[in-house]
């Protein structure tokens, strides 16, 4: 059994988004889909009699699988047994449908507006139980504890942490009676959940996560020059922490969280700062006649990688966390910018162009090897998942922003439309703290 | 229309020569309401005429000489090939004006707007942007600007002139804009 290579599905629905209830669709479309992908089955969630969910927690699950391109689960309709519990369950019958894995599951209410979510994981073929856990929530927590439980079956079956139960933030542009508006929004991994924390009739760019997945940078244009600002994602708190004349740009998190890499052109042309955000302490990393911009730190935090023109090209190079030691990284093509390192410290996701092209690539540290996996023209502003397997980009499709997300590996490809205006700039958020 | 061009082109390239030799140039104190001269037309030229404004003059125009088509103050973006701050001749032409403007009117500020079209990496670009305010910039100082007049403000590729996605579009995008103070 093999996904279809066009397999094309609708997740999605209607999401409220913003403050104003604007109604805004986000739809994942799966554009190119992975052979070999392992059949699981993923059966509805049993229920206590007369209790209808706000969620479907299997469906949330079974999505999550396919997403990640691993798996293929059974649609519903081919499920031949809905098991409630492990002694309902009879292996033989999965086994002639070739499913190698199932997953099943229920949904107990302990007291009014409480859960408690139940769920097994079982080799069919070993017939044996390989994982389960009982997890509370509250009625409003269903769809991250459905994210949890798909994070779980993902480890247990690939050895991979997953990255189901995590965020990306992204910025919107949409044409509006008094010209272009500008949002930065939240949602899910999945797309559900948007919520705009921001929104401006000026532009707003470069949104980073902080280590802890609580806070975001980013620029505003507000007041018609760039600043730097940090908000709290869940209070919605921020604060202005570098508006300098000229640039405040590029804001990359130490992993620590206590420093912010940025790009100043305060003394004259873009470099490299660290801003020490307990006391705005600036410390200058770059000094070049050059552009230096886009820092990313490592994850030890001992180097940043960050674009220069400096050899007469936009190319990646690596410093120290002082600015010393400075080593070109980079070497094919006349364009390469924009890195984010993956979790591991192992490799780049940069904007690489490929003849006419702009195209997301991998850059292994170690061999220097370049791999391209994109296929566009205008793809950019590529950000890994925190478990390295995906990587989410921008695109665009018909003269239109939108993102787009691909393995690390380059099999599989899906892409996240919004409905109306124009969507760039994702930012994958670390794993969120429990 | 391309006479008058050249005639202008000239003009102001004698004047920015001028301004060359005497350092700073003038900072005159001139009116601000004074108005384009029209001394007659040579080259064609339709509507105000244009030939015979002297060198100094750019300074002791008003600010209604920005809304004067014939003007070059009136052209207020130059553009840029890919990936270049490099400004071209015909630009210097029109910066050398803008700059005898500033210099005459000491008050006056301007803010310099850097765009790029959209390719490639977002912050690369407002890091391009930049450089070509700031080579617009430089320019305007060496013929007398003060720096306190001048303000860089880098857009990147958020603020596109043009919507579409060829080359039509991305030449009109790699620009820097002159937008003079209460503009």
């Amino acid at each position: 059994m093999q996904m279809k290579d066009m397999m094309r599905w609708l997740l999605l629905a209607a999401l409220l988004a913003g403050s104003r209830g604007a109604l805004a669709v986000l739809t994942i479309e799966i554009t190119q889909g992975m052979e070999g992908a392992s059949p699981i089955a993923v059966v509805p969630f049993a229920t206590p009699a007369g209790v209808t969910l706000p969620e479907d927690i299997a469906a949330i699950i079974s999505s999550n699988l396919r997403r990640s391109g691993r798996f293929a689960p059974l649609p519903e309709a081919d499920l031949i047994a809905r098991p409630r519990e492990a002694a309902d369950v009879r292996f033989q019958d999965w086994r002639v449908l070739g499913v190698g894995d199932l997953v099943i599951g229920r949904v107990l209410q302990p007291a009014p507006g409480r859960y408690e979510v139940q769920f097994q994981l079982f080799d069919v073929f070993r017939s044996r139980q390989l994982t389960g856990y009982s997890i509370p929530a509250r009625p409003d927590e269903l769809r991250r504890v459905a994210h949890r439980i798909s994070d779980l079956i993902y480890e247990t079956l690939t050895g991979e942490p997953g990255a189901f139960d995590t965020r990306i933030a992204y910025v919107t542009a949409e044409q509006g009676a008094e010209g272009k508006r500008y949002a930065l929004q939240v949602a899910d991994s999945d797309g559900h959940n948007s919520r705009t924390v921001l929104r401006s009739p000026q532009p707003l760019m470069s949104p980073a996560w902080s280590s802890d997945g609580q806070q975001l940078a980013y620029v505003s244009f507000e007041g018609r020059k760039a600043a730097i600002y940090v908000q709290d994602v869940g209070t919605g708190a921020r604060s202005e922490v570098a508006a300098f004349d000229g640039i405040n740009g590029a804001p990359a998190w130490s992993p620590d969280g206590r420093r912010l890499a940025v790009t100043l052109s305060r003394d004259g042309n873009p470099e490299i700062y660290v801003l020490h955000l307990a006391d705005k302490r600036l410390q200058r990393l770059t000094n070049n006649a050059a552009i230096d911009t886009e820092p990313a730190w490592s994850p030890d935090g001992n180097h940043l990688v960050f674009t220069s023109d400096r050899g007469g090209a936009p190319q990646l190079y690596r410093m120290d966390s002082r600015g010393g030691n400075v080593e070109r990284l980079s070497f094919e093509g006349n364009y390469n910018a924009g890195a984010d390192y993956s979790a591991d410290g192992k490799r780049l996701t940069l904007v690489h162009r490929d003849g006419r092209n702009y195209r997301i690539a991998v850059l292994e540290l170690d061999s220097k090897r370049l791999r391209v996996l994109t296929d566009g023209s205008l793809d950019e502003s590529p950000s890994f998942a925190p478990n390295g397997s995906m990587i989410i980009y921008a695109t665009s499709v018909g003269g239109r922003g939108v993102l787009a997300a691909v393995s690390a590996d380059g099999r599989f490809r899906q892409r996240l439309t919004l409905s109306g205006g124009d969507v760039r700039e994702p930012a994958w958020s670390p794993v969120l703290r429990r | 229309m391309k006479q008058q061009m050249k005639m202008w082109s000239g003009l102001v390239l004698a004047f920015g020569l001028v301004l060359t030799l005497s350092a700073c140039g003038t900072r005159g104190k001139a009116p601000l309401d004074a108005t384009v001269e029209d001394r007659g037309s040579s080259a064609g030229g339709a509507g105000t005429g244009t030939e015979a404004l002297g060198v100094q003059d750019y300074g002791r125009l008003g600010m209604e000489a920005l809304q004067d088509p014939a003007s070059p103050l009136y052209q207020r973006v130059v553009y840029f090939e890919f990936d270049s701050s490099t400004l071209s001749e015909a630009d210097q032409e029109i910066l050398a004006a803008h700059a005898a403007f500033l210099a005459g009117h000491p008050e006056l500020t301007v803010a310099l707007e850097g765009h790029t079209d959209e390719r490639g990496s977002r912050e690369y670009n407002i890091g391009l942007g930049e450089s070509r305010g700031q080579a617009v910039r430089r320019q305007l100082e060496f013929q007398g600007v003060r720096p306190d007049q001048i303000r860089v403000v880098s857009y990147g590729e958020e603020r596109p002139a043009a919507d579409g996605h060829d080359e039509s579009a991305w030449r009109l995008n790699r620009r820097v804009e002159l937008v003079y103070g209460g503009q």
